[in-house]
């Protein structure tokens, strides 16, 4: 018996649906035994970790305001990696977009208006594209892997963070610990919005994937991103430039981290500190492919990890399991969407009889 | 009307014998019943359109793959063959069409690779001496791959077949990549081989080469024997009806055409080698009249592919009137400009460049007529305008595809290749240029494109074709250049220039200039 | 400068160099294979408290290096399995191990924090290990050696023995090495093993060699500094040899800045020296060669293998 696999003619429109669901759904399964092998609840776990979030309408706050970063950085990365080119290093522009935020809350502390906002969110976006455009520079004028080169500022950045809270920027209240001054009224957003219990950034990044939607799929640049990441000879063909793509998918995802790092910043914490990096930029890049890659899956499936970033806290306290599972459980999910996604372009066939030669010795 | 050649007519045991040979796959049915007789020493052509079962049923003799239903039998015995090792065992070796080879790796390393005992490296280096000079091959052990021409490196996928001291050798198409001189020192090396006893096995759909060569043919049409026969006393024609199974449609070209004035045209086009394996185009002349087609002949890897992406704007001339058209300076325009201006391309792979194989008919129109064909709305392309102009493709050159939805990868080469020419044709160029235009594509298929073309330069249009294949060229073509090594020769009319003239100008024999005169010199006494 | 000072500076540089030598060779035989691995920092990891958990359980530490050597390469195996196999996308998969070995350590770890654990005995005889000069040869740990064979017999493997040809003729064109008849999956199968072997036993080396505890992250990126080091070694052996001391020598420059504070530049700026170190490099070798003309061809390319 042999399990091959057999091109379907086309891709599977079914497969492209179920297998995020598979994938969530198999990722509980394997997750609770593992927990359980090593001695926890595992099936508890679970339940307070995908469940507990979803029936737990007072939970629904927190889980919109994970959400809305993870969304956001998650659209820009969708684009990228449609292109093929890998923004690993989000992170990094997550946290300077944060940093040019908080820049301009230091500049504008004993200032006023309504006009602090829109510079702080300006200077973030611009902040997270600056400090991706190092890697779209070094990838077209050096050739150097964006990989490689976007992860290494990830470090980069947190020591900038590092300087910058312990040094220049502390807070001269604050009793010497690593954090800025908090931000004044002019330079923090509200918790929620429009009478709902959402923030903000919510609403922002659930607008953002509608247009991101109608760029990816109806605009010539769409076109352009899709063909470079599947056949970059038919793309010079088409008559797409592939350095100007990096370039743009680059500067658009790092904004779009930027975007989140300074909303992040101005909504809930209120100022920067040495716990400001949360890993957002990196749990992206598994909202992106749960995603697979289309703006509003990446959506839903941001809404799905930041269910269980809120469940992993809720397990912590009630299984007593550590801070590290919702990681676990995050990547068994990222492994699991990869893994169904043969599944999309090809079935499996089972052969039953072995191949064999023909009988041998027919008379002539 | 089955025709075997019986063992039991006075001569020695057939060599191989197929009988009744049948191979299933999801969808066709590649070989229907086959039969297949081989005599010992003997030079026997396998001949077919492509998609008649050849590479199928000579995949099962070198056994990748195996029968579903039939007989093989090897110097009368009956065997199983149920892997390449198995045939190699045996004494059957293969050259493949497509060459199994490492660029980065040296000829010794490559054959080395091949080989199924490992021996030492000097011991394998002075065998391989040994089997060039007994067969009159020129080739370096210590050159790396991706140095070579694509006719030496041919000569070192068999090389590793000379060197199992092979009963039966299998060669898969081995002339399309090889000027006239090469083929006539292949062939040389063929009949040696022939003379000492081993069994050629030669698949073709080259008419007179197979005349010119073979002592038997047996031709496949559809999966199914058709006939076998003796290539000396058939004719081009007759054979090709045999392989075709209708009435030869000759092109229609009206007579008495008057070309028009230029309006395509490359003056002192240079360009520098891009990376490694590239080749730079130096000083590019040509001129191309309104109703005019230029035929651009030469072996793979003399900057065909360097020259296309010039003319298609992907790479960018060092001046603006290194390219006219028109008149107009368009060296400095990229692709989207030049198609606005008029010129259209299409390059040599299908899959990966000249279409995505995961994208739909329409997405594939929007690559390239998108502007041309108006289908942008502010800023947005509208699906339904891409998706009728796909349609109207589809009709117009008969692709057959459920519809404008499918996938192009799931269309077969000939129908994605009709698709690509009628998307470019349709957008009424002013000047087409187009690479390998019936590669690989059924001749039912082959046909219609070269007439489509024939049709698009009667209205006016200039046209330049790149092929390898240089019967097509001298079939269609009004002129023809020969590029060899980045720079083209003189233009010369077809009808008024030889074979051999053509391919000396192709590069005679790779790596061996001795030959070269030797062959030319040959050629002149019996052409080909 | 005094020469004991020399001395310890270079038996620091060799020390910290040898978890990057160790992962980086392993990559370097994956990537010539064709595959492009970025799980290396999880591996590392999984590595580190397989090695931590085994010695401290055992109480023998070469115990705990085979422990991670496995660990390793099972984990590598949950990678090989999904790229082999499935076809599925490379560098998605690899940051998948890399931020799955991170939570499966740090949960394993979890009972395991603030316990002290092993170190290695010194294998040379301690007059000579703790001679002033001789422990510039003799005084280190047997990992540091362990790395150096291991550089001397990949070299010999790749470039002076048949499988060692096929292993490269595989990274050069799969479609060919498979037609000639050679396993792709096989061959690439072993070779990630192999890859996540060394990522666990360098993982080791932070959980017995620099210190003898366990803290969830410890690695602290070495694992991304191994991957740019087989990309500056252009693939080849004696470049990452030379490359690996280079990046020791700004992350032994991190840690002087540290332990003795130079004053006229913050410590975040040595902190961050070697990954700038990285990127700048990255660039220098990226321009000057063919921009990767010496990659092997396949790397990183999905292999799918014909029905």
């Amino acid at each position: 018996m042999r399990i091959r696999f057999e091109k379907r003619r086309d891709p599977s429109q079914v497969m492209q649906a179920v297998t995020p669901v598979a994938a969530v759904l198999l990722t509980m399964l394997i997750g609770a035994a593992i927990f359980q092998a090593i001695g926890y609840d595992g099936p508890r776990a679970v339940k307070e970790i995908f469940f507990t979030p979803i029936l737990a309408s007072y939970k629904w706050p927190d889980v919109a305001r994970r959400a809305a970063p993870l969304i956001l950085i998650a659209l820009g990365l969708c684009m990228g990696n449609r292109a093929k080119v890998w923004n690993i290093g989000a992170e990094g522009q997550y946290i300077v977009g944060a940093l040019a935020g908080a820049g301009v809350a230091y500049f504008t502390k004993n200032l006023q208006g309504f006009w602090i906002m829109p510079l702080m969110i300006a200077a973030g976006i611009v902040g997270g594209a600056l400090w991706a455009a190092i890697p779209a520079f070094l990838k077209t004028q050096y050739r150097v892997n964006e990989i490689l080169s976007s992860l290494m500022l990830v470090y980069v950045a947190a020591q900038l963070l590092n300087y910058l809270v312990t040094g220049p920027w502390k807070d001269p209240n604050g009793h010497n610990f690593p954090q800025t001054a908090p931000f004044t009224v002019w330079q923090v957003l509200p918790h929620t919005i429009l009478g709902t219990p959402f923030p903000p950034g919510l609403f922002i990044a659930f607008a953002l994937s509608v247009v991101f939607w109608i760029v990816m799929t109806r605009s010539e640049f769409g076109l352009g991103i899709r063909v470079v990441g599947d056949a970059p000879k038919a793309a010079k063909y088409a008559g797409y430039n592939a350095d100007t793509m990096v370039w743009q998918t680059l500067l658009i995802s790092g904004g779009m981290a930027g975007l989140a790092g300074v909303l992040e910043a101005a909504t809930q914490s209120g100022q920067l500190n040495l716990g400001f990096p949360s890993g957002y930029g990196f749990t992206a890049i598994i909202v992106s492919f749960l995603g697979r890659l289309h703006p509003l899956g990446a959506a839903l499936a941001g809404v799905v990890l930041a269910i269980t970033y809120v469940g992993g806290q809720v397990a912590q306290t009630v299984v007593h399991v550590p801070s590290s599972t919702a990681g676990i459980f995050q990547s068994l999910l990222l492994f699991l969407i990869l893994a169904s996604d043969v599944l999309v372009k090809r079935r499996i066939r089972i052969d039953w009889a072995p191949a064999k030669t023909q009988s041998v010795g027919s008379a002539t | 009307m089955a025709e075997t050649k019986s063992a039991l007519n006075g001569s020695a045991k057939p060599r191989l014998e197929l009988r009744g040979v049948t191979k299933r796959f999801p969808g066709v049915l590649a070989n229907d019943n086959v039969s297949l007789t081989v005599k010992p020493g003997e030079v026997h052509a396998l001949l077919g359109e492509n998609g008649a079962g050849k590479s199928t049923l000579v995949k099962m003799i070198y056994g990748i793959l195996a029968p579903d239903s039939g007989d093989v039998l090897w110097d009368g015995e009956p065997v199983k063959i149920p892997n390449p090792r198995a045939a190699r065992k045996l004494g059957i070796g293969m050259v493949f069409q497509h060459f199994s080879l490492f660029e980065a790796l040296t000829v010794l390393e490559n054959i080395a690779l091949g080989l199924d005992s490992s021996i030492s490296q000097r011991d394998l280096e002075a065998e391989i001496l040994r089997v060039l000079d007994l067969y009159g091959l020129k080739l370096d052990p210590k050159r790396i791959v991706s140095t070579l021409s694509v006719g030496e490196r041919q000569r070192i996928e068999i090389v590793r077949a000379l060197l199992l001291n092979p009963r039966l050798l299998i060669m898969d198409e081995p002339t399309s990549v090889l000027t006239p001189q090469e083929v006539e020192q292949l062939f040389e090396t063929l009949r040696k081989l022939a003379a000492g006893g081993c069994s050629i096995l030669y698949i073709s759909h080259k008419l007179h080469e197979i005349i010119a060569l073979c002592d038997t043919a047996t031709i496949l049409r559809g999966g199914k024997f058709v006939a076998e026969c003796d290539p000396k006393k058939e004719t081009s024609k007759s054979m090709a009806e045999l392989m075709i199974g209708a009435n030869l449609k000759e092109i229609n070209r009206p007579a008495g055409r008057a070309l028009g004035y230029e309006k395509f045209a490359a003056r002192g086009l240079s360009l520098p080698k891009h990376g490694d394996f590239g080749v730079a185009l130096k000083d590019i002349n040509f001129s191309v009249r309104a109703g005019e087609i230029l035929g651009v002949a030469g072996v793979a890897g003399n900057g065909q592919n360097e020259f296309m992406e010039a003319l298609s704007g992907e790479m960018l001339a060092k001046s603006p009137d290194a390219i006219l058209m028109d008149g107009i300076a368009i060296g400095w325009l990229g692709p989207t400009e030049r198609r606005a201006q008029g010129l259209c391309a299409v390059p040599e792979e299908r899959n990966g460049h000249a279409a995505v194989g995961d994208f739909t008919l329409t997405e594939n129109g929007s690559l390239t007529a998108r502007r041309r064909m108006g289908f942008m709305q502010g800023g947005l392309i509208s699906g339904g305008r891409a998706f009728a102009y796909a349609e109207k493709v589809i009709k117009g050159f008969t692709v057959k595809a459920l519809g404008p939805s499918s996938t192009a990868g799931s269309l077969s080469g000939g129908n994605l290749q009709k698709f690509i020419m009628g998307r470019e044709i349709m957008q009424e160029p002013t000047a087409l240029v187009v690479s390998q235009p019936t590669w690989g594509v059924d001749a039912g298929a082959a046909g219609a494109i070269r007439q489509a073309i024939v049709d698009l330069a009667a209205r006016g249009c200039a046209v330049v074709v790149v092929s390898q294949d240089l019967d097509e060229l001298l079939e269609f073509c009004d002129s023809l250049v020969v590029i060899n090594l980045g720079s083209l020769s003189r233009v010369m009319k077809v009808g008024e220039v030889t074979i051999e003239e053509i391919g000396l100008l192709m590069g005679g024999v790779h790596g061996d200039p001795e030959a070269t005169v030797a062959m030319t010199e040959q050629l002149h006494a019996h052409p080909i | 400068m005094s020469l004991e000072f020399l001395i310890a500076a270079l038996v620091t540089i060799v020390s910290v160099t040898t978890p990057i030598l160790l992962a980086a060779t392993g990559e370097l035989v994956v990537e010539k294979s064709g595959v492009l691995n970025l799980g290396i920092e999880g591996m590392m990891l999984i590595g580190a408290i397989a090695a931590f958990a085994v010695s401290y359980e055992t109480g023998n530490p070469w115990l705990g290096v085979i422990a991670s050597a496995v660990a390793g390469a099972l984990a590598s195996m949950i990678f090989a399995v999904l790229v082999l196999f499935l076809g599925s996308n490379q560098v998605a998969t690899g940051l998948a191990l890399t931020i799955f070995g991170t939570g499966l350590s740090s949960l394993i770890g979890d009972s395991y924090i603030g316990m002290a654990g092993d170190s290695f005995d010194s294998i040379f005889p301690t007059a000579l290990a703790e001679d002033p000069i001789g422990k510039l040869f003799f005084g280190y740990s047997p990992l540091v050696y362990i790395a150096f064979i291991a550089v001397l017999a990949v070299y010999y493997f790749l470039n002076r023995t048949r499988a060692g040809l096929v292993l490269r003729a595989v990274g050069e064109n799969d479609v060919s090495a498979r037609s000639i008849g050679y396993s792709v999956i096989g061959v690439r199968c072993a070779a990630i093993a192999f890859g996540g072997a060394m990522a666990g036993v360098s993982g080791s080396y932070f959980t017995l060699v620099s210190n003898s505890l366990w803290q969830p992250g410890m690695t602290a990126g070495r694992g991304w500094i191994a991957l740019a080091l087989v990309v500056f070694s252009g693939w080849r052996t004696g470049r990452l040899l030379a490359g690996a001391y280079f990046f020791g020598l700004f992350m032994t420059l991190e840690l002087y800045a540290k332990a003795s504070g130079f004053s006229f530049l913050p410590s975040q700026f040595w902190a961050s020296m070697p990954y700038l170190m990285a990127i700048i490099v990255l660039a220098i070798m990226s321009a000057r060669e063919s921009g990767g003309a010496e990659a092997p061809a396949c790397l990183g390319k999905t292999y799918i293998p014909d029905a």
